[in-house]
């Protein structure tokens, strides 16, 4: 099972870092997620993209985590030279991120 | 003095934002305040350099456009407007409201300029740069802005001066929205819980279409209708800071608890600790629930103290990017656009181009994301081949462009579409100052 079944996301910029929240469509599931979308998954799901520390933080209040990616915009907006300076699409390749079946 | 609910619109959330939404909120969303937040971090930079060509320009380009379509049914319902698409320069974009507003038949109109966010001349050589670790004396010399993060007390001060229209510059995001909230409940500026919720209610309106189904929609999965006339939310903000994020009924869009949640986590590193210039706002232990169509209430953000200096916002030169692109399509494109790749590359080592950095893409293959997340896709029916490099001069940075342009006969078969450009490089670096470093000033000018 894909994140993107159980769970939307968003990504924004500051400075090199990036932010992805990853947020269940549901309340029940976010006891899933916090188990399965651990800091760890997201590093190793974002290999060659993220070159930093990866930090995590729980809002169970409305079922969602805040990651942030350290160093994963390559000198970020105003310098970078990648299509995506912002970083923007990492939100959708997170939901490819593969989880346990239910 | 204290209203019971305060009604802040969201006009715009970056400075090339649609302006029929913030005209659609003038007229018809009872709107005690509209706030227009236009202002990137580097668009400050670029306003400056165009102040000093110019010493009558250097704000926010769009800002006649945008107060010619909205001071008339602004003034005609009351609603006061706050902006910082001052931007580098805040009084000639108070002049420019006032020349329009006169045109617009507008008498005894208040504008007010708020500046002071302009500390260029006050930083000494010593100030250290975040991103880099060193002093500001090692960029000084291409440093082309250094503006400080303002708060909301000098533009509450402007509002309580009678100002009909607020304009500033590098005020902070969240601060043109807790402006009208501390103006018309008189919240105290020490008052941590209330500053935090306002802080909250800015974070929540400064971009905008992103809350009411902006940057939301996935077909199939997360479905937002109408987005071609995309509502601009309303903050029915109470006394205690909590609030109601709405929009105009029969505007396209949606306001749901999923829009809600995806625009509070926006741009945020801790939630517990979220950085403005009033306060250091905690939003972990914010509550949503819908309470009708396209009504979202937001209760639970709190703050702690604040800051104790102010951030400061630099832009710099920082070199030159140039970049060309060329597709391919059909059998075997992406063959092609990889050769058309290596071709490039090549021919820049061959002939000495000098860049400090170099970027090779396929568009459509591995642009975004790399090997890691796109290797086992199938291969594309067509691919944009794109070379980007890093130079420190325009010319050095023009022969990347003409190199890929020149594939069209030296290439690849089929290349096609091929484009160029050079663009200079400001980056942004920041430092922290004092808060008595910065000394705010209103100047008001009446029609």
């Amino acid at each position: 099972m894909q994140l993107r079944q159980i769970a939307h996301t968003r990504a924004g910029d500051k400075g090199t870092a990036s932010n992805i929240s990853v947020i269940a469509f549901r309340a029940e599931d976010y006891a899933f997620l916090e188990e399965h979308v651990t800091a760890e998954r997201v590093k190793e799901h974002l290999r060659g993209i993220v070159l930093g520390e990866v930090v995590r933080h729980a809002l169970p209040g409305i079922g969602a985590l805040n990651f942030v990616l350290h160093d994963a915009l390559k000198g970020g907006v105003t310098r970078s030279l990648a299509l995506d300076a912002h970083g923007k699409s990492l939100s959708s390749a997170m939901l490819s991120l593969e989880l346990p079946d239910r | 003095m204290t209203k019971r609910t305060v009604r802040i619109g969201a006009g715009a959330g970056y400075a090339g934002d649609r302006i029929e939404p913030a005209v659609e909120l003038a007229e018809q969303g009872r709107l005690d305040c509209l706030v227009f937040e236009c202002l990137a971090e580097r668009t400050i930079a670029l306003a400056q350099l165009q102040k000093r060509k110019d010493p009558s320009l250097g704000y926010d380009p769009l800002l006649a456009e945008r107060m010619r379509a909205v001071l008339g049914p602004c003034r005609a319902g009351g609603v006061r407007i706050v902006t910082n698409s001052g931007a580098a320069n805040p009084f000639a974009a108070a002049e420019k409201v006032r020349e329009i507003a006169r045109g617009l038949g507008l008498d005894g109109l208040r504008i007010a300029a708020v500046t002071g966010d302009d500390v260029l001349d006050t930083l000494g050589p010593d100030a250290r740069v975040e991103e880099t670790g060193g002093t500001l004396a090692e960029i000084r010399d291409r440093v082309v802005s250094a503006n400080a993060y303002i708060g909301a007390g000098p533009l509450a001060e402007a509002l309580s001066g009678g100002a009909d229209v607020v304009v500033t510059g590098r005020a902070a995001d969240t601060a043109i929205f807790m402006a009208p909230l501390v103006h018309a409940f008189g919240w105290s500026m020490d008052d941590w819980p209330r500053l935090g919720r306002g802080a909250l209610v800015g974070h929540l309106l400064e971009c905008a279409g992103q809350i009411t189904g902006g940057y939301f929609a996935d077909p199939g999965v997360k479905d937002v209708p109408d987005l071609a006339r995309l509502g601009f939310p309303i903050g029915e903000v109470d006394e205690d800071g909590s609030l109601v994020i709405t929009k105009v009924e029969g505007s396209g869009g949606c306001v749901t608890a999923a829009t809600c949640k995806e625009q509070l986590l926006y741009e945020i590193d801790d939630p517990t600790r979220y950085f403005a210039p009033d306060v250091i706002a905690d939003f972990s232990r914010v509550t949503l629930s819908e309470e009708g169509p396209d009504r979202v209430r937001i209760q639970g953000g709190s703050g702690h103290g604040r800051p104790e200096t102010l951030k400061v916002s630099m832009g710099y030169r920082d070199g030159w990017i140039g970049e060309g692109q060329i597709s391919y399509a059909g059998p075997g494109a992406v063959a092609r656009a990889r050769l058309a790749l290596a071709i490039v590359e090549e021919r820049l080592r061959l002939t000495g181009a000098r860049c400090r950095e170099t970027r090779f893409d396929l568009v459509g293959v591995d642009a975004l994301h790399g090997d890691a997340l796109s290797g086992d896709t199938p291969e594309p029916y067509e691919v944009r081949a794109r070379v980007v490099a890093r130079t420190d001069s325009s010319a050095e940075a023009s022969r990347i462009g003409n190199e890929v342009e020149a594939l069209y006969t030296n290439g690849p078969a089929g290349g096609g579409g091929a484009t160029k450009q050079v663009r200079e490089v400001i980056g942004v670096a920041s430092t922290y100052v004092p808060r008595q470093q910065v000394t705010t000033a209103v100047t008001y000018l009446e029609v």
